[in-house]
């Protein structure tokens, strides 16, 4: 049995692990950048004070990107504050962590730690395990030059490769160099033909440079962009009438396909109809995998009410979690049904209108005796206030109190306020989500939250997922 | 024609609060479709409204709206809410640079409400246009010019607090056609229009309305409100369709409390002053009674007496103060003597009493002067 310190420490770790899946230090439809900046800074101060490693080992659950460099970056500013076991450890999960996040968000982290001025052992060792590992360093010291050039100067790095130290430092002192990309970034100065061969945000300094008209740039750099840029490109450039950057939607991951769909007017969704319809369910039926069909007759309660809009900066960013959930759900049941707050029947062309609703829709879902009922919303319930809270109260202490129907409440939305994703009701756990794909995690993760379960479950949940993502990434070092 | 404001044709939606500000919608079923926004009011902002000639089609333009409608493409803003069946009417305007200080940015295609201010300063004025007989105490001022121009003390919207942010997290019914808004649970102003298309267009100049010293007082000193939260016995739900059941009954439980107490203060008397077609237009005053709420608006009505249009705005004590001189004063004719007899006071009190009201410039300078001496004496 678990002591009371216990269970407030699960608690508190499980509130954490909210704000670390929902948070990104950015503006939210009712909250501002600051009050999110301040309020997450709060709740990693408290965690890294409190309980450091259960802090340490959230790295290894699916949290967004911005909070793992936090929690990173937090972790090797106080490391004179642990123990050596505990340094071990977190350095195990850092550089497992640090291989999965994007190489600018590495560097950016990297900056910050020379700009803090934390210049320890272990910090110069964990900058140079990451840089050795990296696939192209060439590559990264084109396209990420000041930043790579940073932290080998921060880690006091020698380069290996004689070229890149001259590359980086005097890039004028050679004539000629004989690694080929260096060699293409050099002509690309005097010569248009050679930028095309560069990335896409290199060439387009040199493009202005050069002063080449955007269209005919944008329709010879298409081949060189990446997935993402091209998605982002593609409207500008059918503005223009490239008909080349068109992104391959079969290969994008769920979310970010829901989050494009959700961008499309709403006449392209319903022109594209078969196109995004196919792209979503197969970017679903992928993350789904062998579990397709498993979660038997499943309802979700999707909101797309004025605020999933979310803010200027995360643009619809809730509304395509529930899109993409939509699609997910639909994999996963093998009887499923769909409710929008709005009332509107066609997921397809969802857009944030109107109010929430959302007692009378769960209402509704519950008419249809689902196995499990999973409600995806901000947990602002308004259209009355309360009443979701009270349907679902009433549903479980009187309607349905043998727990028939498993009830779990997503919220993709940190609140600030509060210090963690809004609640519906007490007696439905709430998990906060930020991409689909970590629904079924999260709906596991979840039951924690009902308060049943206490710290020794947790921690040897956090200790699996931790041993899974290091099995994981050792696996591929020596593969 | 005399009749008095009801909501009949809305129903009250569920209210949606932000700190102090409380936003209650008012949604239309059925929404009017032969009374519209003049088109060109939508101007470029977008086709929002695509009107054939239809018979019978009338338009109107709230009061205040401002717009290029002057020749020398200076903006100008429409003087009264005005009804029109004729596409390219020009409304009567007032010119803005009169009211340089309040007409702020002014993009091209950027309309703006002024509506409060003019009902402040020239509303009264209306109403209460001067004395209508002679006597001696009043000074050329006041029979020439009459009460105009006047400054009423009032706050824009962005002024109050929260109430910007309220507007924005507000989320918008689908068929919506007004909104109620209370700071405090003060009702501040009304709002109804026939369309939803309409409102949307018309739902962010809330914030460029003018709002009484004592909403902004309110706004800025209170607490935030609580939440109308929905609560349901449960002692005797015991099937899905009971709940079902409860949760209507608490919607209506809602309605009628905001129908029948928060919204009471509206059901003021009425006065037509034009009629096009099946519709309406009044102006209404209050009648100023001391510390209650006092609105005064203008309202378009239909034949059934539903109302369409309607645009209020609470008055502060202060001007409900003045209201009520004036309302006593006009019922006597301006008569000083008769007036201060029938409010039980002297007539040099009547007479201080006006100047400390902001009437002081009414009264010939020699009689106040006398008023003010007699008041010493008596000390």
């Amino acid at each position: 049995m678990d002591s009371y310190e216990d269970l407030v420490a699960a608690d508190d770790v499980l509130l954490f692990v909210n704000a670390a899946i929902s948070a990104t230090g950015q503006r939210e439809f009712h909250s501002d950048q600051t009050e999110q900046r301040l309020s997450l800074d709060f709740l990693h101060a408290y965690m890294l004070g409190n309980y450091r490693d259960l802090y340490a080992g959230v790295l290894a659950l699916d949290i967004n990107d911005h909070n793992a460099a936090l929690i990173i970056r937090h972790l090797l500013e106080t490391t004179a504050d642990a123990t050596a076991g505990q340094r071990r450890n977190e350095g195990r999960l850092i550089s497992a962590r640090l291989a999965t996040l994007p190489p600018q968000r590495v560097y950016r982290l990297f900056d910050a730690l020379r700009r803090a001025g934390v210049n320890n052992r272990r910090c110069r060792a964990i900058i140079r395990d990451w840089l050795a590992a990296r696939p192209d360093l060439a590559f990264d010291a084109v396209k990420y030059r000041n930043g790579l050039k940073r932290a080998l100067r921060h880690a006091h790095l020698a380069s290996a490769a004689e070229e890149l130290g001259t590359f980086l430092f005097t890039p004028s002192a050679r004539v000629r160099y004989s690694t080929p990309v260096f060699e293409t970034w050099r002509r690309a100065h005097y010569e248009q033909a050679a930028l095309y061969e560069l990335p896409y945000t290199v060439a387009e300094g040199f493009a202005a440079r050069h002063g080449v008209p955007r269209d005919v740039f944008l329709a010879r750099i298409a081949p060189r962009l990446t997935r993402l840029e091209t998605l982002r490109l593609q409207e500008s450039a059918r503005h223009r009438g490239i008909a080349e950057a068109e992104a391959d939607l079969a290969v994008m991951p769920l979310t970010r396909l829901a989050t494009y769909v959700v961008s499309l007017p709403l006449k392209e969704r319903r022109q594209r109809r078969p196109e995004l319809t196919r792209a979503l369910e197969s970017a679903a039926d992928r993350v789904v995998g062998r579990h397709r069909g498993s979660w038997g007759k499943v309802t979700a309660v999707l909101d797309d009410s004025f605020s999933s809009f979310g803010s200027v900066v995360k643009r619809r960013r809730p509304l395509a979690v529930a899109l993409a959930c939509h699609y997910l759900l639909a994999c996963l049941a093998d009887d499923y049904t769909g409710l929008w707050t709005s009332g509107q029947p066609d997921a397809l062309l969802a857009r944030p209108d109107g109010p929430t609703p959302l007692g009378r829709r769960i209402l509704d879902a519950l008419e249809t005796e689902p196995a499990r009922l999973v409600v995806i919303s901000d947990g602002w319930d308004n259209a009355p206030p309360g009443m979701a809270a009270e349907v679902l109260r009433i549903w479980r202490t009187r309607l349905d109190p043998g727990r028939r129907t498993s009830i779990v409440h997503l919220n993709p939305v940190y609140d600030a306020v509060d210090f963690d994703v809004r609640r519906l009701s007490p007696t439905v756990p709430t998990a906060g989500i930020r991409d689909a794909e970590d629904l079924a995690t999260l709906v596991e993760l979840a039951q924690f939250a009902e308060g049943r379960t206490g710290l020794t479950d947790l921690t040897i949940y956090l200790n699996t997922r931790a041993a899974h993502m290091l099995n994981r990434h050792h696996g591929e070092r020596e593969w | 024609m005399v009749t008095t404001l009801d909501l009949t044709g809305l129903t009250t939606g569920p209210s949606q609060v932000w700190n102090a500000i409380r936003l209650v919608p008012l949604i239309r079923d059925e929404p009017v479709e032969d009374l519209r926004l003049s088109s060109r009011l939508y101007g470029e902002v977008g086709g929002l409204v695509k009107v054939g000639p239809r018979s019978g089609y009338v338009s109107y333009i709230p009061h205040g709206f401002v717009a290029t409608w002057t020749d020398d493409g200076t903006p100008a803003a429409a003087y009264g809410t005005q009804l029109s069946t004729d596409p390219d009417w020009l409304p009567t305007t007032m010119g803005l640079r009169f009211h340089r200080g309040m007409a702020r940015r002014q993009a091209k295609d950027r309309l703006r409400f002024l509506p409060m201010h003019l009902s402040l300063e020239g509303y009264l004025a209306l109403h209460f246009s001067g004395p209508a007989l002679v006597w001696e105490q009043w000074s050329q001022q006041a029979i020439r010019r009459g009460l105009s121009p006047r400054a009423e003390e009032a706050y824009v919207g962005a002024d109050v607090r929260g109430l910007a942010d309220a507007l924005r997290v507000f989320e918008i019914h689908p068929s919506q056609c007004g909104v109620m808004v209370y700071v405090a649970d003060a009702l501040a102003t009304a709002f109804v229009v026939p369309h939803p298309d309409d409102y949307r267009a018309l739902h962010p100049t809330l914030l460029l309305d003018l709002y009484g010293e004592l909403i902004h007082h309110y706004a800025n000193l209170l607490p935030p409100v609580p939440d109308f939260r929905a609560r349901i016995a449960d002692s005797d739900v015991r099937s899905l369709a009971q709940l079902r059941s409860a949760v209507d009954e608490q919607e209506d439980q809602w309605r009628h409390f905001h129908d029948s107490t928060m919204a009471a203060a509206l059901g003021e008397q009425v006065n037509s002053v034009y009629r096009m077609g099946r519709f309406a237009l009044s102006r209404f005053l209050p009648s100023f009674r001391p510390g209650l709420e006092n609105h005064i608006g203008e309202a378009i009505t239909d034949d059934s007496g539903a109302i369409t249009y309607l645009k209020t705005f609470r008055l502060s004590n202060n001007q409900v103060r003045r209201g009520y001189l004036l309302d006593r004063l006009a019922s006597n004719d301006w008569h000083l003597a008769d007036t201060a007899a029938e409010l039980g006071i002297g007539e040099a009190q009547l007479g201080l009493r006006l100047e400390s009201a902001g009437f002081g410039h009414l009264l010939r300078q020699d009689v106040l002067d006398g008023y003010r001496k007699q008041r010493r004496v008596r000390r």
